[in-house]
């Protein structure tokens, strides 16, 4: 998994490719931990080039939802049809902004 | 005619799962799996390793047999986790309730979950001395 992350102001985008799973989500989770400060107002999640998500991946998308819930907003965008599936099945659907 | 049985046996560790879902993978694409079923079956078989590898020999280690077979009428993937650590049945874990807001989500046994609902069949049996899961999705 790769993470590219770009920075506009106080907007943050997170392009990540490849597999979040549970050898992979630690590092996004340090990626969050230490990119979204408390001046990050929008946060952006972009899973174009996303190819699976495991649980441990939903556990740091929730994290992620949480800490914007607080400071500001959080889109997940370019869902594919069965990463959209994984989110309808575990409600994550309620919970993201799936922009 | 498919009839094909492939094992693997791995050391029960989280950073074995890259070979897990491989070999997996490998017998998939054989069989001509969708891309569809080849995701929620490599999500089921993370959820069920890494759940062996967390808790099945805590606070030693050991290790995991993965026996899986492609069958025909209809054509099926089974595949089976074999460990010889605490029984444990993953599958009287209570579901999770998905409709809570972000704040009150609790994300254990949500892994559990997904693979229930993508599965065809999730089977559990403890015998001589190992703990058996089963997973069966038609292809």
């Amino acid at each position: 998994m790769t993470i590219d992350k770009k920075l506009n102001g106080n907007e943050l985008t997170l392009a990540i490719e490849g597999r979040l799973d549970t050898t992979t989500a630690p590092d996004l989770e340090k990626v969050v931990d230490e990119s979204v400060t408390s001046d990050i107002t929008s946060l952006i999640i972009d899973f174009a080039k996303l190819e699976y998500i495991s649980s441990a991946g939903l556990r740091v998308l929730l994290k992620s939802q949480k800490i914007m819930n607080k400071q500001g907003e959080m889109k997940v965008t370019n869902v594919s049809d069965v990463i959209g599936e994984i989110f309808e099945v575990t409600g994550f659907s309620d919970i993201l902004t799936i922009a | 005619m498919n009839n094909k049985v492939y094992e693997l046996e791995v050391a029960a560790l989280t950073e074995k799962l890259p070979k897990v879902t491989e070999f997996v993978d490998l017998h998939l694409e054989e069989a001509g799996c969708s891309m569809k079923a080849q995701m929620q079956i490599d999500i089921a078989v993370e959820e069920i390793f890494v759940n062996i590898a967390h808790y099945a020999y805590e606070p030693g280690t050991g290790n995991a047999v993965i026996r899986m077979a492609i069958k025909d009428n209809p054509l099926r993937a089974e595949i089976a986790f074999i460990d010889s650590g605490t029984p444990y049945n993953p599958l009287e874990k209570k579901d999770p309730d998905v409709t809570l807001s972000a704040e009150d989500r609790q994300i254990g046994g949500l892994g559990i979950y997904m693979t229930k609902k993508s599965m065809d069949d999730v089977t559990y049996e403890f015998k001589d001395g190992h703990n058996i899961l089963t997973l069966v999705k038609n292809l």
